[in-house]
């Protein structure tokens, strides 16, 4: 079967994609190896609970008609009205340093006031950064790396401020051990702390839902259960896929949120070994615990929608030695965030860094009662800054790097993927390109703007084009 | 199509892309961009949109051609000339 494009991958990436080829006209198949949609943002039931596999917070928060937003950008490259998202802000969140508490809003201006209070002789250094920020053109063309670290450094000579900084932008989320390319750091900066922080009402299966419609409407095939065992390369183009069970897919041009290793892999030994490097690897993995409350956690005093911690200084954003380290991390409570609906259950979701290596080691029983562990570390660690409300639990569910690895193929279970990104989504075989984490992006309209970025550019554009030549011929 | 049938299908078709855009009262020479909120996607949309409606082909290099209102109709009506308009506000 021949098809104009393969989207390797139904997360929000892929879908994003699939929508925009098929929008113009272009035949579309969309293949997930999982049974369900969604990739690193899916979601399941169990024992009657909802649940968001990977949503916190949606980034980029704008408001309707927003000019210049990211957020107005993929809403309309999709067609998809702000109104049918339903999104409810935050009231606020926390950063927790050891001797520091900062507060931030989806009004910048309470963040700047918040440093000044708190860090009144950063005030001027302070300033000088988000001008810098502001200042740094994400479309220009591709910018060298330089250590986003190296950058609040040479702004903030106090390392508490530097740390609390990096607290949000580490976790949501480099795929680099304790820093962040400064490109990057500035769109998290942006993402986060200027434009803000949200959950779409019934979370983001009513998100993707909507994306599903949008993309069934205009024709794509979306294929479940549908896993890509090899992407066939002929001299130096890629030509198509072969499933798991054999079926042979062609097309004019694959595109794949699977990764980047993960791509160099199923392209065959040979290419894997020619074009991937140690560095590629992504190593920086989670294990996240969320907790069912009997009550909203704001009867328990907790008004944050989300809170980023570290109870030690440096904080230490890299892959334990051991399973879990629970010194630092995110918590998140999505009844913190409006709900012009029914608000969801009440929960506690708490995420700490973990090694997947350690978690695929254990013996099955060992594992399960790891995890409990775990969990428990995460939430102590958690009850000693924020009232505690491990009293208040009727359910538990908790996910390891190796469940991540198991249910969107990504090695090592890395959210973040590799630390080396390719920004222009070229692979360097013909007509296969990223889309998703691995091309740059990050977070669900990150990973919406990949999509849309590189269906536009490497296919759209790129017919549009071939057609010139062959009317000019 | 005639030249102002070409007018309805330019701003019938910014209305599809941005809907939430104002098109009722658009200056004919002034840039599109200064007038309301379109970015480098929103033309590829426009000439993909374009294509799909008219079968009309625009190279990238001719995209400049669009920047006002007046600058698609001198570009588009020879191309449109023989085409009928696709659209629900019919003039």
């Amino acid at each position: 079967m021949h098809y104009d494009a393969i989207i390797i991958g139904a997360g929000m990436s892929g879908l994003a994609a699939a929508l925009r080829l098929a929008m113009f006209g272009k035949r579309v198949v969309v293949l997930e190896k999982h049974e369900l949609w969604g990739g690193l943002n899916s979601f399941y039931t169990k024992d009657g609970h909802a649940f968001d596999v990977g949503l916190h917070a949606l980034t980029n928060f704008a408001p309707a008609r927003a000019r210049g937003a990211p957020l107005t950008r993929v809403l309309r490259q999709l067609r998809i009205r702000h109104e049918e998202l339903r999104l409810g802000e935050q009231a606020v969140s926390e950063l927790r340093v050891p001797g520091a508490t900062l507060t931030f809003t989806n009004d910048f201006g309470h963040f700047e006031a918040e440093v000044e209070r708190r860090f009144p002789d950063q005030r001027d250094g302070f300033r000088d950064l988000v001008a810098e920020v502001r200042a740094f053109e994400l479309d220009a063309e591709d910018h060298p790396e330089r250590s986003g670290r190296a950058v609040l450094e040479q702004h903030l000579s106090e390392p508490l401020l530097v740390d609390a900084l990096l607290l949000p932008l580490l976790y949501y989320g480099s795929a680099r051990e304790r820093d962040v390319d400064w490109g990057q750091l500035v769109v998290l900066f942006r993402s986060i702390f200027l434009e803000g922080l949200c959950r779409p009402q019934g979370g983001i299966r009513s998100f993707l839902n909507l994306v599903i419609k949008r993309c069934k409407r205009e024709g794509v095939a979306l294929r479940l259960r549908a896993g890509v065992a090899r992407v066939l390369v002929e001299g130096d183009a890629c030509r198509g896929v072969e499933l798991e069970d054999g079926e042979t897919l062609t097309a004019d041009w694959v595109l794949s949120s699977a990764g980047w290793v993960e791509t160099m892999r199923l392209c065959g030994a040979d290419v894997l070994r020619a074009r991937v490097i140690e560095e590629d690897h992504g190593r920086l993995s989670f294990v996240e615990s969320i907790s069912v409350l009997d009550r909203p956690p704001r009867e328990l005093g907790i008004e944050a929608a989300t809170v980023f911690f570290t109870t030690s200084t440096p904080f230490d954003y890299s892959v334990p030695a051991d399973l879990f380290d629970a010194r630092s991390g995110v918590l998140s409570f999505p009844s913190n965030f409006a709900a012009d609906g029914k608000p969801p259950e009440p929960a506690a979701r708490v995420t700490i860094l973990a090694n997947h290596d350690r978690w695929c080691e254990l013996a099955e029983e060992d594992y399960h009662r790891e995890k409990r562990r775990a969990a428990d570390a995460a939430i102590e660690s958690a009850a000693s800054f924020l009232p505690d409300w491990r009293g208040c639990t009727t359910y538990r569910d908790v996910f390891t790097p190796r469940t991540i690895r198991h249910f969107t193929g990504h090695d090592k279970g890395a959210l973040y993927g590799s630390p080396r990104k390719r920004r222009d989504g070229r692979t360097g075989i013909d007509r296969l390109f990223l889309v998703g984490t691995d091309q740059g992006y990050l977070g669900v309209i990150g990973a919406l703007v990949s999509g849309i970025a590189m269906a536009n550019l490497h296919v759209l554009s790129a017919a549009v084009g071939r057609e010139q030549e062959e009317v000019a011929r | 199509m005639t030249t102002e049938e070409v007018v309805v299908a330019i701003t019938d078709i910014i209305t599809t892309i941005a809907p939430d855009e104002d098109v009722t009262n658009l200056d004919r020479s002034e840039r599109l961009r200064d007038q309301i909120d379109l970015d480098s996607m929103d033309f590829l949309d426009i000439v993909m949109e374009l294509r799909k409606l008219y079968g009309v082909h625009v190279p990238e290099e001719d995209y400049k051609e669009l920047a006002t209102i007046d600058g698609c109709v001198a570009y588009l009506h020879p191309l449109l000339a023989d085409k009928e308009l696709h659209c629900a506000a019919s003039a």
